[in-house]
């Protein structure tokens, strides 16, 4: 039953599956493990970006494409749902016409530059993406009578989804149980079941295949599969995906703007996590997404500790200033991708065999 | 008209690389069944020959025809599909995949599942047997779980005959299968193109440059040199030929009784 879950795709190490399970228990108790706002915050992110995190990784670890326009198909779907919303009212109908239409458009898009860009080199797809996005960003910050420009978009959710719903008086482990922690569950059950919905794909004959294309095209069209066709497809899913994290990130922060869903700093942060976790193991972008996540939200906190500890050595001290926690995160960066060049995940599962 | 088609017919079939004719208006037709070997000097444009066939290349100019369907501007996989099954001269397989996924993914292609989304891979039982049987077959069932990449060349090079295999098509064309083996790996892979000939009845051209293999399994010999075909015949007939003896093995004639056969040069 749960290896049908999983598709069979079991994570095959014992720490690695102890890695998992606390990261699962944690972000499923998360309002009553880790009560406050912003722990909340950090929880709801985590989820949004393991989906995120995820379909990148089934573009680039599975099918071997590079793409910069991930972004813009995670904006693209947190401005279907925010528009949405805004437009016709904070009605649950409203919420799902604009993340269906987002997911529908993030599809378009993601088929036009498919079709136009996969046929020829890998390099080529990526340069396109990358234009387009930045084309796309640019659009969006012009069209301020529509999409509020640079300063974003601010609605109304349903009232179900509000911390000004209560669902009962009374607290349960001095949680109040209002509509914020009903938000948190959405995001939490939508983003596991799109994580298993993209794991049974990256697990099927389809993820198979693009597995092959990855490896070799060449030889993948001469025993028959139409690589422009996979890598479209693929392509496409990844798209949808993360249109649909988009609008779950609309969703939670009743706020869309660039600089929550179209920067350039969010792509390159799905990149770093997708490399951390480990490419071509949907597992790798869960612990890649959290250790980053956890790193970007408490690193800052934590140095600024470390810093008034140590304000009586001069050097350490300036070094660890929470000014500096982007150096650190640098660092961090290249140590674990020093001492595990495949990812988080392909060094446990490496360890074991 | 009236006549039943040859499987495989190559009319006038010429590529240009710039100036330089790689493929120089090769007229051919290969019957059902029967097995033709290609020999010719390093560059004759054996293997460009192959790739206008299977199309990794497309003709300049001429025609390309499968049981009397033109085939010259179809895409590789159009074509696989059509029933033209190509192994390649440099091994060319999924390096980081295992040996039983290698296999699987043929059986996958041919099953044409490969745009299932939504089922697990692995449930389908009948892929991964068909991979087992084949792998059996090549002898290689007991490096199935290995990764491709760790296998040495002889084992890639049977790997590379099972995807032919596990493919099945009704043309099969082989460059060079047997290049860099070990002396007793290389019987084990020409068993494997004698069967296919003969149990499965299937056309089969060969790329070869050694002159016992080409004994052994060829009914005919095509020769091509400086990208045009020079002799077709019987083995016999070619390999006796003058314009064989200089172009190809680039010697003087030479008894065909000698067991160890000349070297390409
Ligand atoms: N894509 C290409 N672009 C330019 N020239 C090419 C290309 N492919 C092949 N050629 C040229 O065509 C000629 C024939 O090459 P080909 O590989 O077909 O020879 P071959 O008979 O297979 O030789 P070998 O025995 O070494 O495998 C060579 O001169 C080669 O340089
Ligand atoms: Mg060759």
């Amino acid at each position: 039953m749960l290896t049908r879950l999983l598709s069979g795709d079991t994570p095959r190490s014992g720490l690695l599956t102890a890695l998992l399970l606390i990261v699962l228990i944690s972000l499923a108790f998360a309002p009553f493990l880790f009560p406050g706002t912003r722990s909340l915050e950090t929880a709801a992110r985590i989820c949004i970006f393991i989906v995120l995190v995820a379909s990148y990784d089934l573009l680039l670890g599975y099918a071997g494409i590079v793409s910069f326009a991930h972004t813009m198909f995670f904006g693209i779907g947190a401005y279907g749902t925010a528009l949405a919303l805004a437009s016709t009212g904070p009605s649950y109908w409203s919420l799902i016409w604009g993340t269906a239409a987002g997911a529908v458009v993030a599809a378009v898009f993601a088929l036009a530059i498919g079709l136009f860009s996969l046929r020829v080199k890998a390099i080529f797809f990526a340069m396109v993406t990358l234009a387009v996005a930045s084309a796309f960003a640019v659009f969006v910050s012009q069209m301020s009578w529509l999409t509020g420009g640079e300063d974003g978009l601010n609605y109304k959710i349903p009232r179900e989804l509000t911390p000004a719903f209560k669902l009962i008086d009374e607290k349960i482990l001095d949680v109040r149980i209002n509509g914020k922690l009903l938000a948190y569950y959405l995001v939490f059950f939508v983003s596991a079941m799109l994580f298993l919905v993209m794991l049974r794909i990256v697990n099927s004959p389809f993820g198979r295949t693009l597995k092959a294309v990855r490896d070799n095209a060449f030889r993948a069209e001469a025993i028959g599969y139409r690589v422009v066709w996979y890598r479209t497809t693929a392509t496409i899913l990844s798209a949808v995906m993360a249109a649909l994290a988009g609008s779950l990130l609309a969703i939670w922060l009743r706020y869309t703007g660039p600089a929550t869903t179209l920067s350039m700093e969010i792509m390159i942060d799905i990149l770093l996590m997708v490399v951390i976790g480990g490419m071509g193991t949907l597992y790798g972008a869960v612990l890649g997404a959290t250790l980053f996540i956890l790193a970007q939200t408490y690193l800052q906190t934590l140095m600024g500790v470390a810093a008034d500890a140590t304000s009586a050595v001069p050097l350490f001290s300036t070094l660890v200033a929470p000014e500096r926690w982007l150096l650190w995160l640098g660092v961090l960066f290249i140590l674990s991708v020093y001492f595990f060049p495949s990812g988080i995940v392909g060094r446990l599962r490496a360890g074991r065999a | 008209m009236a006549k039943e088609h040859p499987i495989l017919e190559t009319q006038d079939l010429t590529i240009r690389f710039g100036g330089h004719v790689a493929v120089d208006g090769v007229s051919a037709s290969f019957e059902r069944g029967s097995l033709t070997a290609i020999v010719g000097p390093n560059g004759a444009g054996k293997t460009t020959y192959f790739n206008l066939i299977s199309g990794q290349l497309t003709a300049t100019s001429g025609t390309v025809l499968l049981n009397g369907e033109a085939i010259t501007r179809m895409s590789v996989p159009e074509r696989t599909d059509k029933g033209i099954g190509r192994a390649f001269q440099l091994t060319n397989l999924f390096p980081t995949l295992s040996v039983r996924e290698n296999v699987r993914l043929v059986a996958q292609a041919k099953a044409r599942k490969g745009f299932d989304l939504f089922s697990v891979a692995e449930s389908h039982v009948e892929l991964l047997e068909r991979a087992d049987h084949v792998l059996a077959e090549v002898r290689l069932i007991d490096k199935a779980e290995q990764t491709v990449a760790a296998l040495p060349h002889g084992d890639q090079r049977k790997l590379e005959v099972a995807l032919l295999i596990a493919l099945g098509s009704q043309v099969l064309m082989f460059d060079e299968p047997t290049a860099g083996m070990s002396v007793d790996e290389v019987p084990v892979i020409l068993d494997l193109i004698r069967k296919l000939k003969s149990d499965m009845d299937r056309t089969i051209l060969l790329v070869e440059h050694k002159m016992d293999v080409i004994r052994s399994l060829a009914d005919r010999i095509i020769v091509l040199h400086n990208g045009a075909l020079v002799a077709d015949g019987e083995p016999a007939e070619v390999i006796a030929l003058p314009v064989v003896q200089e172009a190809y093995l680039g010697k003087a004639p030479k008894s065909s009784e000698t067991p160890e056969a000349p070297e390409a040069a």
